[in-house]
């Protein structure tokens, strides 16, 4: 018995039932109903929008573009010039730019998905500048805002929402990490390089970017152990943008999420994640920190995420739009505007020239992206493995057997 | 009375009817409160049912089934939801070391009627981790069951079972399949749970497979019928138990099978089902068992998927492998 070649064949393919969308179904919000009377439940109100006037938060620009005094955390921004500043205000507007583009190349259908950082551009840019060129970084799925601060091109994050590829850049040209899907993995391998880094006696630091959603997960929890038992040089940088998909804050912790550090013996402190100064000042003091051999810190950006969790998500079903509006008024772009303007940091022939060069950017991002040729077959089968594998070589001989039988067909 | 739903809703459905009949049936997960899961499939529950039997958890899956666990322990029938398939493995230390164990380490005292959801599979265009056919590695361990509906009839009356079940059931939902609609009939009287149903007669060759691949075998059957060709189409339901006396029975009469499931095949059920029937039925073969399913490689991205995935043109060209024995 042989197996016959079947080389004569028309392709059979047919279309049907290929691909679905995940698209979310939209439908009407359900309401909650209370906890059956015979349960015993514990029950905080959700408080929204923290006031800037609270004593947890770090602020040094206030919502209306006010420089406000902090003792602690200014030296850590004294030398920053007006040129400095406008760099700041420079990455926020193209950060911004940058993931609008993207959220509408998806739906122009030209992505699959997108995860928006819409809000967060103060947390990101504020902490991204905070780093050192020798520091690593381990993001999540949404930094793109850091990434940029890191040099990578924004293009090469598109591919993998894209579809094209799983990743999209070299970790190690940037010392920007992969994103990670899987929530809360990453704080443990920013642990572990951490505690390579202080094996090889070098003083640079490592940051690690999750959510508030995240901080539930196990990984989180092992990594601050593992963290401050080896006193690694290590800042977890929490965005808390008060949601995970559907669930607030609320449903993850019962305490203030920077005091968590407190626990595992290291110091939390929550700054104004709005504040791009803020952010800049305290990431710097807590790198610092790991530099000097002091260890981990955890770093609570208190902000918001003021799009929908990505593009398939639907956030009318379960926050209201007074929450919204009490955020966007802390918009942190906005506030250093005021700032700028009202220090007279920077004239109009600034914030002109940066429109056009977003414009500009939003182009460049779309023409990529468009031009982002879909990966050849045979890319399922690379990389699976370092040293190569017997059984991966012959699946991909086998596929070629199969391709070239439709290619004998003239294709399809 | 018989109603025509997708499959989304006939779990949503069958869920609902649970937690009606008994006030130990709770529903877990992240999300399935408020917005009614990510695809939906618990959408209104919470808002019928209460917080307190339909619970938003937190962010954290090894969390989700260890509670869940407990719970179990308690007296209570947890039906929990993993978001999607890559993201039950926080949670596989739970389901593996102590859910499938815990029966046998009391000499048979603890019950654990615990479900553990898991929309699973690919062909929605999604990022890495949301398109995976990990359910070898849930198959592979005793003390676990494993079961993935075809249809939306199937998908409403085995989440009823599994709930009766006493057992785990890890119950894999084929994602792309839930907008599929078909006729579901809460009054009819179902099939055992891990029994294998024949859902298309044929004569000269079997093709077995589960979940979003018995559409797949259907069409395929259809296509071949076109060039004389009589296929017959197992829906096996469960993997494990695995329904290895209907596969043989249809085997007998065909003398073929070709298995087929997304999953990478190196390793996969279907190399359990080869090894199984090559023993049962080695005289009645004409032609090796083969199978078609995934690479031994990552779930590739979106716009390799196509490759990747079984299609019909990997189906019939196996199916002529084996008929040119
Ligand atoms: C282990 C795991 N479980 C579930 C998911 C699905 N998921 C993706 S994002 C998300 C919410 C994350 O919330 P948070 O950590 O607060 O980060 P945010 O998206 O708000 O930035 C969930 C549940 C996942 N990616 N990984």
């Amino acid at each position: 018995m042989t197996v016959e070649s079947s080389a004569a064949r028309k392709p059979r393919r047919s279309a049907a039932g290929k691909a679905g969308t995940t698209g979310s179904k939209t439908g009407t919000t359900a309401g909650t109903t209370g906890a059956t009377g015979t349960e015993r439940t514990t029950r905080t109100t959700r408080s929204t929008a923290k006031k800037s006037t609270d004593p947890e938060l770090v602020q040094l620009l206030t919502p209306e573009g006010k420089r406000v005094k902090n003792a602690e955390y200014d030296p850590f921004v004294a030398g920053i010039t007006p040129e400095d500043l406008r760099g700041l205000y420079r990455d926020m507007v193209l950060t911004r730019r940058f993931d609008a583009e993207a959220t509408a190349l998806q739906r122009q259908g030209e992505l699959g998905l997108w995860a928006s950082l819409l809000g967060q551009e103060a947390a990101q840019i504020g902490s991204g500048r905070a780093t050192r060129e020798d520091d690593y970084v381990f993001p999540t799925y949404r930094e793109h805002g850091v990434a940029w601060c890191r040099g990578v091109d924004p293009a090469n994050l598109l591919g993998m929402f894209r579809g094209v590829n799983n990743g999209g850049w070299d970790p190690n040209s940037n010392n920007f990490h992969l994103y990670t899907i899987v929530i809360g993995s990453q704080t443990l391998h920013a642990t572990g390089y951490a505690m390579g880094v202080a094996k090889d006696g070098a003083d640079s630091a490592v940051i690690a970017y999750f959510g508030d959603g995240a901080s539930s997960q196990g990984d989180v929890a092992e990594s601050f152990t593992f963290a401050a038992v080896y006193n690694a040089p290590v800042v977890f940088f929490c965005q808390n943008n008060q949601w995970a998909i559907s669930e607030p804050t609320e449903r993850q912790t019962r305490v203030p999420l920077y005091q968590r550090a407190q626990g595992y013996g290291f110091p939390g402190v929550r700054v104004d994640g709005n504040d791009v100064l803020a952010c800049l000042a305290v990431t710097k003091w807590a790198l610092e920190r790991a530099r000097n051999g002091e260890g981990p810190t955890l770093v609570e950006a208190f902000t918001y995420r003021m799009g929908a969790h990505t593009t398939s998500d639907d956030p009318t079903r379960y926050r209201g739009d007074e929450e919204r509006l009490a955020w966007e008024a802390k918009d942190p772009i906005l506030r250093l505007r005021r700032y700028l303007e009202a220090s007279n940091h920077a004239d109009e022939g600034f914030f002109a020239e940066l429109e056009s060069e977003s414009e500009a950017l939003g182009r460049r991002v779309r023409e990529a992206v468009r031009a982002m040729p879909d990966p050849d077959h045979f890319a399922i089968f690379e990389n699976a493995y370092a040293d190569g594998h017997a059984l991966v070589d012959e699946e991909r001989a086998q596929f070629a057997a199969y391709q070239a039988s439709f290619a004998d067909e003239g294709g399809h | 009375m018989a109603e025509k739903m997708a499959m989304a809703k006939a779990i949503n459905e069958s869920l609902r009817r649970a937690l009606d009949a008994d006030p130990k049936v709770l529903v877990m997960g992240e999300d399935v409160g408020k917005l009614g899961g990510v695809f939906r499939v618990t959408d209104g529950l919470q808002k019928d049912f209460g917080e307190s039997r339909v619970i938003d958890t937190p962010l954290a899956e090894s969390g989700i089934v260890g509670t869940a666990i407990g719970l179990a322990l308690r007296g209570y029938r947890p039906v929990v939801e993993i978001q999607f398939d890559g993201f039950v493995f926080p949670a596989y230390d739970q389901i593996v070391t102590q859910l499938a164990k815990m029966h046998a380490r009391s000499l048979g005292k603890v019950k654990l009627p615990v479900v553990v959801r898991i929309p699973y599979g690919g062909g929605i265009g999604a990022v890495e981790h949301h398109s995976e056919s990990p359910e070898a590695l849930f198959a592979h361990v005793a003390g676990l069951k494993v079961v993935s509906p075809s249809n939306s009839s199937d998908a409403y009356w085995m989440m009823q079972q599994a709930i009766q079940s006493d057992d785990p059931v890890i119950y894999f939902e084929p994602k792309r399949r839930y907008w599929d609609k078909a006729e579901v009939d809460p009054e009819a009287i179902p099939a055992p749970l891990h029994k294998a149903r024949v859902v298309r007669e044929g004569t000269d060759l079997t093709l077995a497979a589960y979940g979003p691949m018995v559409k797949l075998c259907q069409e395929a059957a259809d296509a071949a019928a076109e060039e004389g060709k009589s296929l017959e189409v197992l829906d096996l339901r469960s993997v494990s138990p695995l329904d290895f006396d209907s596969v043989q029975a249809s085997v007998e009469k065909t003398r073929r099978l070709v298995v087929v499931h997304e999953a990478p095949v190196f390793f996969g059920s279907g190399a359990e089902i080869a090894a199984r029937i090559t023993e049962r039925c080695f005289y009645h073969l004409e032609a090796p068992v083969l199978r078609v399913g995934g690479y031994h490689a990552p779930y590739p991205p979106a716009r390799l998927e196509e490759t990747y995935l079984p299609d019909l043109d990997r189906v019939l060209d196996a199916v002529d492998r084996s008929l040119a024995y």
